[in-house]
């Protein structure tokens, strides 16, 4: 089994890329289980969604010490996740910051250290810088697929695969913009 | 077949458009919106409508359920509450076209005032119940709900929790059953619940209560799986999905019908195995039915009755097994939270600016303006349900006298307000209280996602229909004092709310502005 979580802020698609996950996953003949959040914890909160796929799932939760990626798509909010990463999992993170409210109000500090504190205490973690890429596909909205692309480079799927689902789940005038950002995001050095 | 993946909320309206379902209804609310949204996206041929409240919605569905078609109404657990009036007699009446309602619970009260554990309401209503684990059980269930409600001429309650609305998982895809709406008989005996009708019905449900129980304990809903003998777990809903991944070994006995329950498989199961455990989110439910069959059993001295489990709580409470996290804590700074807050440019925010300077008891209600509560506006002093600011205002002023209304307010939101705001304010007028009421009129239900409601001209189906006045609304209700601005000019609002407050007569601001993230 294949444990993924994908964190970020109300906002960032990241109900969309773990979707995207599961459409692959499903079309590959695994079983596929996933958890999301609604409603007033949306309100400009912290939001994950669990995915998790293999020959059978049970629980849609990923339970702590047992995900095998967790794809950031916001600096900080990994932190909050980082429990649920597994021994050996690895960590894909986007280096965009988007401040809390008690930064933005300024009664608490952005913490400043966080990247060098996973490169000392976490195995396996990758930092990315999206902006450049973004800026090429010409939209921001883009980033939840761009980081599908990174995490792709892990898993077992083809590309032919992962285009097919982008294909099916995103509307038609959306889709060569994600297909691009899912290329830029796969072929990320 | 065709497979998909879906949200459990979509599986159940996927269920309810194979059942042949006519009519749905609902109040949005969450973990429940979902339902609607998809049958009006998805099953167009399914008349689908947000109803003004809960109680509204279930009877619409009774309505068409006694005329002949089949119908679902949807609805979070709290939104039971509202609906409980007809939920108890319509149980007496039975059905004609097969009547499911879907109850959505909130574990760890997500998005929610209480966490409340509907299982009871099955059994104090005297209507069975279903309880999904799965999206494919969503669709599964939600299906078997109208041939049972047909079958044993009661309503049917299917209980989702939000781990199963909000989790997505493979669905099997299969066509619509063709089910034509059936006539609409006259039967007053059993459609007029009358003193001398309702005595023979209730004798009428506890001879269908029996015949449930023994479905119950035939059915495949409630499933003996044997693994090892040293334990058996009886379990339901989502927990059922933990236990499966955290003690693959042992033998389980899963509860997807939980009332009526099953006393001879419980029975046998208990029988079979060395020691026997319930793990169940919430209440002891199937727990104390279990030891009042005379069973004993571990349950919750060893899980948690408050917020939802995951299987770190199983795993920990089962087998001893700690889930700490593998990796260090980062302790340098603090992490700082993202709690839910008003959007920048939110029309409650200037209000409740505006509420907090004059320093008003606030008695609240139930939307996003709810967290006008928290910092940094502060300015929010009771709350409890739907409608209970007005209410609760009016009892502040009995309480007191007079002079409590020229230090207080009562603040409600627009889909609120038609609600269950309306007979409390026509409460305010006939009682004699002096009180002011700020209508937060953003214009939809904009908390659950922007539903249209019935003052916003629109309907559920995306049809233009009559926009419901809410100053002319105001006015019948006896509100002479009737005011619609616009809280962004501040200084205006401002100075509104301190002449409204001082009358000494009932008054209603309406402050009118378009939620934000509305286009």
């Amino acid at each position: 089994m294949k444990n993924v979580i994908f964190a970020g802020v109300g906002g960032q698609g990241v109900i969309l890329a773990s979707k995207v996950l599961m459409e692959v996953a499903m079309n590959a003949g695994y079983d596929v289980k996933e958890s999301e959040v609604h409603g007033m914890a949306q309100r400009g909160g912290s939001v994950d969604c669990n995915v998790r796929y293999g020959d059978r799932v049970f629980s849609p939760l990923i339970p702590k010490e047992e995900a095998d990626f967790i794809v950031s798509l916001e600096l900080l909010e990994v932190m909050r996740k980082l429990e649920y990463l597994a021994p050996d999992g690895k960590l894909i993170v986007n280096r965009e910051k988007v401040d809390p409210a008690p930064v933005q109000t300024g009664a608490m500090q952005y913490p400043s250290d966080l990247e060098e504190w996973v490169g000392k205490n976490v195995k396996n973690a990758i930092f990315v810088d999206t902006d450049p890429i973004l800026k090429e596909v010409g939209t921001r909205k883009a980033l939840n697929i761009v980081m599908l692309g990174i995490l792709s480079r892990d898993l077992e799927f083809t590309e032919a695969q992962w285009e097919a689902a982008i294909k099916s789940l995103v509307k038609e005038k959306f889709v060569e913009m994600n297909l691009k950002a899912f290329k830029m995001g796969r072929d990320y050095k | 077949m065709e497979k998909k993946v879906l949200l459990g909320n979509e599986a159940i309206a996927r269920g309810a458009y194979e059942a042949g379902c006519h009519v749905a209804t609902a109040y949005p609310g969450t973990p429940s919106t979902e339902i609607l949204e998809t049958i009006a996206r998805d099953y167009r041929d399914i008349k689908s409508q947000w109803s003004p409240n809960e109680k509204v919605a279930l009877e619409v569905a009774a309505g068409a359920s006694v005329a002949g078609g089949r119908a679902l109404a949807a609805m979070k657990h709290v939104g039971l509450n509202v609906a409980a009036d007809p939920l108890f007699t319509f149980s007496y009446t039975g059905v004609n076209g097969g009547f499911v309602i879907i109850n959505a619970d909130d574990p760890s009260a997500w998005s929610s005032q209480n966490e409340q554990d509907n299982r009871h309401l099955a059994r104090a209503a005297k209507v069975p119940m279903l309880e999904p684990s799965s999206p494919q059980e969503c669709k599964d269930f939600t299906k078997l709900a109208f041939e049972l409600s047909e079958q044993f001429d009661r309503p049917v309650i299917v209980r989702i929790t939000t781990r199963i609305a909000h989790s997505q998982g493979i669905v099997e895809i299969l066509p619509k059953d063709n089910v034509p709406v059936k006539p609409f008989v006259r039967n007053f005996q059993k459609y007029v619940m009358l003193p001398v009708h309702a005595r023979p019905r209730h004798v009428f449900i506890e001879e269908q209560h029996k015949k449930l129980k023994d479905y119950s304990n035939m059915s495949s809903l409630n499933r003996i799986e044997w693994g090892g003998k040293k334990r058996g777990i009886i379990t339901d809903s989502v927990a059922y999905q933990y236990v499966k991944e955290v003690c693959p070994d042992d033998s389980v006995l899963k509860i997807g019908m939980v009332w009526p329950m099953p006393d001879e498989k419980i029975r046998e199961f208990a029988a079979g195995v060395e020691k026997l455990c319930v793990v169940e989110e919430l209440d002891p439910f199937i727990e104390d039915y279990v030891k009042a069959l005379g069973i004993p059993c571990t349950g919750k001295d060893i899980i948690p009755i408050c917020f939802e489990l995951t299987p770190e709580i199983v795993d920990q409470a089962l087998n001893g097994k700690a889930h700490p996290g593998k990796y260090p804590k980062y302790d340098t700074s603090p992490i700082p939270p993202r709690p839910p807050a008003l959007c920048k440019g939110c029309p409650h925010g200037f209000v409740f600016t505006v509420l907090g300077k004059l320093d008003l008891n606030v008695n609240g209600d139930i939307g996003c303006y709810t967290l006008a509560a928290l910092p940094p506006y502060s300015a929010m002093h009771t709350q409890g349900c739907m409608g209970a600011g007005i209410g609760m205002h009016l009892g502040m002023e009995k309480a007191h006298g007079p002079e409590m209304a020229r230090k207080s307010v009562a603040v409600i939101g627009d889909s609120t307000f038609i609600h269950s705001g309306i007979t409390p304010l026509i409460d305010l007028v006939y009682n004699k209280g002096t009180g002011t009421v700020i209508i937060l009129d953003n214009r939809g239900t904009a908390m659950t996602g922007h539903q249209e409601h019935p003052a916003t001209g629109h309907t559920l189906m995306g049809e233009e229909t009559h926009a419901l006045d809410l100053e002319m609304l105001v006015k019948a209700c006896g509100v002479k004092r009737v005011v619609v601005t616009d809280p962004k000019n501040m200084d205006e609002f401002e100075r509104i709310v301190r002449e409204e407050v001082a009358a000494p007569e009932p008054s209603v601001i309406i402050s009118l502005r378009k939620c934000i993230l509305m286009k």
